[in-house]
């Protein structure tokens, strides 16, 4: 059906090279978000997708047909734009008419479609209405309306949800995984915003500088991150990564966190979280990765599973969210975040207990940053 | 920052002068108007008479009726020409600047050395028509300069080619100030670049139209230094218009009063056209 | 909308309604060719003007207007300048030439002082009728002069001045304060606020604010406004022919003089020559200052 294949695309503007190699496979059905910080080149890869721009190198198939050099009107896609676009002189049946006029889709099936795609979208109130009438989130749905109309084999969304105030994004994501549900559409999605990312995608894509740092799914993304990019990137707070050494220890491998002479802090690491892989750096440094949420506060009483270790550790800054607490601790001279229950009683300078779960352990080489598998 | 005794002090200079060279004169102007003045300004007060006369003097509904022709046709053909420059243009033209600036070097002179070239170029014994006989064409004959009747379009021809660059670069500025993403959602939605320019891009240039408008019909309105240069109103009085006639009311036949009254019309033409442009302008600009 | 998203964005957008600039297909070549013909017949009237300038009177009475010289002389040029009749005075349009440089040169440089003086109070200072004030200016650029013609030749005659370059230098300025504030006032009205209170709360004075904040960074409508004063104030036909006389012709009363009064033989190439020393100035400013020149014009027109 809809596939979409993307085969080692760069993109070059004069010297400076954009994309390098960019190969990803999507599936129908599929939801592939490109998520990365500003200047990454998800937008330019969107645009070569789009057909707005061509790639210097690599080439572009949906459902096995080659559209590298195929003009946007062709490629039976659609596309949602982060300020809209809207058509201000047009009202919103016109808008979403559009191109279906384009195509030459005759008069009494126009309307027809735009009176379905309205209604699917709660926007019937405001056909007549034009652009500048509206508001953001209505401006939004009509835009979406738009993509809607020709009922293509993929859609494109850069960064939609940008414009909108934070509440109108929570609510409008929901709204556009729903949409994805229903249509089982194949769907391109752009955002700088990582939890938009993790929500809406079946499948991630992160981008650095141009360079696909991993292809995953948001599980794996997440929890097995292919580098320290990756790892701080994904999640928010950001998963800790802090430089440990590697000890061999009693038959088998502890973490230690020490800074210069400063005191240090070991924790054995259970003989499942050390992979063959990892056992090589023995006596050498890794970088350790924890996730805030792998650590609670140890309560008198606690046993510690087969995966998990007890910590000592000071306690530096307690922030407060309302749905819980962050609190950043000292281990060995390095902050490290974890997020606690929201009704911990901690104050800072108070040494505490904590419970470590070394099952979402995830290590990176210090030189190449690549997770050691 | 509230305006002290200083800033005020500072600003009256040009207060004054503008209260008094600018309406001031202008009060006087259409005071001259009502009187008996002929060769100088008298101040018997003489009604309407002046206007009564103007109306029914035949070299004024010349004028007028040339200002009309001309007008509608410089404004029409500067307005579509300026357009299909800047749409020309817009097409991502390698060296653009050059052809910019081709086209927009007219502006530059005066409309005395515009008027001088063009009065030329156009005269049949030395200019188009000598120079197609010349060269072989033996019938081609181009003499509008020396005729009644077509004088007034040669005019229009070498205003035209004066201000086209003009309206060329407010609506090219016009074209770019679209939104990209509106033209890209253009693209992906199907439309050839023909259609993307008369659906999405032109209908949001209303206001350029405007602007464009009013400025061409008030310099059409004013256009005398060219007129002067290129035939001195001639034939006869074929190219008359009412800026000429004015000066050659007031200067040479020495009916002050009457060239006063034809410059009174001549700023409630321009009245008429450029208020409501400057005070929708002027609410803009006080709204932010 | 980030900006360094806003940058790429940006990037992927420059295309205009064509869509990346395509390689050579038959719309290019055609496109090419349009504007080169369309080129070609703006440039015309001027390359007529030279080249007709450089020959003798009896080339151009045979041949043809389009046609290079075959005897290329600078006679035309020596006599316009120099020899060829104005009025009833054989000086050439030299002594005009030079009225225009002595009215056009104090005129600009007044007119552009006053305009950013005005274009500083009117932005930074509030007082009731600014804008009634900023309003009846702007009607001033748009007015016909026509109507202010006798009142002014008689004020010119009170004051002594008719007839004279201090006269056309006193009306240009009256005439040109009302662009020049124009220009300022729009300049000074996007100038950043902070700049001028941080001034102001380090106790800068009136002056001071215009001299040291404003001023050296107005380059740019400075620069504006000076060509356009320039431009037109040289073009000017009107007020030269109705407020000077003999000696005080600016250089296209004089030009028209010599066109148009010349009885007897008409020598067209010296009327070219005449014509592109008319020229030469305005278009040698518009050639070196470039977007300045556009965004005078654009400035004077669209926004008020």
């Amino acid at each position: 059906m809809a596939s979409l294949d993307l085969v080692n695309v760069q993109k070059s503007f004069g010297a400076v090279k954009i994309l390098h190699d960019i190969s990803i496979g999507l599936q129908d059905g599929e939801f592939l978000v490109l998520v990365g910080p500003s200047g990454c080149g998800k937008s330019t890869l969107m645009n070569i997708i789009a057909g707005l721009e061509e790639p210097t190198g690599g080439l572009l198939r949906l459902e096995g047909r080659d559209i590298t050099r195929v003009a946007p009107a062709e490629r039976n896609i659609s596309m949602v734009f982060q300020s809209y676009a809207l058509y201000p002189n047009m009202t919103v049946a016109k808008n979403i008419e559009f191109p279906l006029e384009m195509h030459k889709v005759e008069k009494g099936a126009r309307e027809e479609r735009v009176r379905s795609v309205s209604k699917l979208l709660q926007i019937e109130h405001l056909l007549e209405r034009k652009p500048r009438q509206l508001s953001g989130g209505q401006r939004q749905r009509v835009a979406i309306g738009r993509a809607l109309a020709r009922e293509p084999k993929l859609y494109l969304f850069d960064e939609p949800l940008s414009n909108l105030d934070a509440q109108l994004r929570v609510d409008m994501r929901t709204e556009i995984k729903k949409l994805h549900q229903r249509l089982k559409a194949t769907i391109v999605y752009v955002t700088h915003d990582q939890i938009e990312a993790m929500t809406l995608a079946t499948r991630i894509a992160v981008m650095k500088s141009g360079v696909l740092q991993q292809l995953g799914t948001p599980y794996e993304v997440y929890n097995r991150p292919a580098n320290t990019f990756v790892a701080g990137f994904m999640g928010s707070p950001r998963m800790n990564l802090v430089k440990a050494q590697l000890t061999p220890e009693d038959g088998g491998h502890a973490l230690v966190f020490q800074e210069g002479n400063g005191p240090k802090v070991k924790i054995d690491l259970p003989r499942e979280a050390v992979t063959a892989e990892l056992a090589r750096y023995s006596g050498q440094d890794v970088i350790a990765g924890i996730r805030a949420e792998a650590v609670t506060l140890a309560r008198p009483g606690m046993v510690a599973g087969p995966l998990q270790r007890f910590v000592e550790a000071e306690v530096e800054v307690i922030e407060p969210t309302g749905a819980d607490t962050l609190v950043v601790i000292d281990l060995g001279g390095h902050e490290f975040t974890v997020r606690l229950e929201p009704d911990v009683s901690l104050a800072p300078k108070q040494k505490a207990r904590f419970l470590v779960d070394l099952g979402k352990l995830v290590c990176f080489d210090p030189k190449t940053e690549a997770l050691i598998a | 920052m509230k305006a002290g005794w200083l800033p005020k002090l500072m600003i009256s200079p040009s207060v004054l002068l503008v209260l008094i060279c600018v309406y001031g004169y202008i009060m006087f102007t259409i005071y001259l108007s009502f009187t008996t003045s002929t060769m100088m300004p008298s101040y018997g007060f003489a009604g309407p008479a002046s206007y009564e006369r103007l109306l029914s003097l035949e070299n004024w509904q010349v004028s007028v009726g040339n200002l009309g022709i001309f007008a509608i046709l410089y404004i029409g053909v500067a307005g579509l020409l300026g357009l299909a420059f800047a749409i020309l243009i817009d097409q991502k033209i390698r060296s653009e600047t050059v052809f910019r600036s081709i086209f927009l070097y007219p502006m530059a002179l005066s409309l005395i050395v515009t008027g001088t070239a063009w009065k030329w170029l156009l005269d049949p014994g030395v200019g188009l028509e000598h120079t197609m006989q010349n060269l072989g064409w033996e019938s081609f004959s181009f003499d509008w300069i020396k005729d009644n009747d077509m004088a007034i379009y040669c005019v229009v021809i070498a205003a035209v080619w004066q201000t086209t660059g003009f309206v060329m670069a407010m609506f090219l500025a016009g074209l770019r100030g679209v939104d990209s993403e509106q033209i890209n959602a253009a693209r992906v939605d199907g439309a050839k670049t023909w259609q993307i320019y008369l659906r999405v891009i032109v209908p949001q240039l209303g206001p350029v139209f405007v602007s464009a408008f009013v400025i061409l019909a008030h310099m059409a309105i004013k256009s005398y230094d060219l007129v002067i240069a290129l035939t001195n109103g001639g034939p006869g009085r074929s190219t008359w218009l009412p800026s000429v006639f004015m000066y050659q009311y007031t200067f040479t036949r020495n009916e002050m009063a009457v060239g006063a009254a034809s410059s009174v019309l001549m700023l409630f033409a321009i009245g008429v056209l450029v208020l409501p442009y400057l005070l929708s302008e002027m609410r803009r600009v006080k709204n932010g | 909308m980030a900006n360094a998203q806003a940058t790429s964005h940006a990037l992927a957008h420059t295309h205009g309604a064509s869509g990346p600039a395509t390689t050579f297909g038959i719309g290019r070549i055609v496109l090419y060719a349009v504007l080169i013909v369309l080129a070609l017949l703006f440039l015309m009237p001027v390359y007529v003007m030279i080249v007709n300038s450089l020959k003798p009177l009896d080339e151009i009475r045979s041949g043809n207007l389009l046609a290079l010289p075959q005897a290329w002389t600078i006679e035309p040029w020596l006599t316009a300048w120099s020899t060829a009749q104005i009025g009833v005075q054989p000086t050439g349009l030299k002594p005009y030439f030079t009225n225009s440089f002595l009215m056009v040169v104090p005129a600009v440089a007044i007119s552009t002082l006053i305009g950013s003086l005005n274009g500083y109070i009117l932005t930074q200072f509030k007082f009731r009728g600014a804008h009634l004030l900023f309003g009846a200016m702007l009607f001033s650029v748009f007015m016909p002069f026509q109507i202010v013609l006798i009142p002014m030749a008689k004020t010119l005659g009170l004051l002594g001045l008719a007839g004279t370059v201090k006269g056309l230098i006193l009306v240009h300025v009256v005439y040109g304060i009302g662009f020049s504030t124009l220009f300022f006032r729009n300049y000074y009205a996007a100038f950043p606020n902070e700049l001028i209170r941080s001034a102001r709360m380090d106790g800068a004075s009136f002056f001071g604010v215009l001299g040291r904040i404003l001023l050296p960074n107005s380059a740019p409508i400075i620069v504006v406004t000076v060509i356009w004063q320039f431009t037109n104030i040289w073009n000017d036909f009107l007020f030269g022919a109705s407020f000077s006389d003999f000696s005080s012709f600016p250089l296209t009363v004089a030009l028209n003089n010599l066109v148009n009064s010349s009885t007897g033989v008409k020598e067209y190439n010296v009327h070219f020559a005449g014509a592109f020393i008319a020229a030469l100035p305005t278009l040698i400013v518009y050639l070196v200052s470039g977007k300045f020149f556009v965004r005078g014009l654009m400035a004077g027109s669209v926004k008020g």
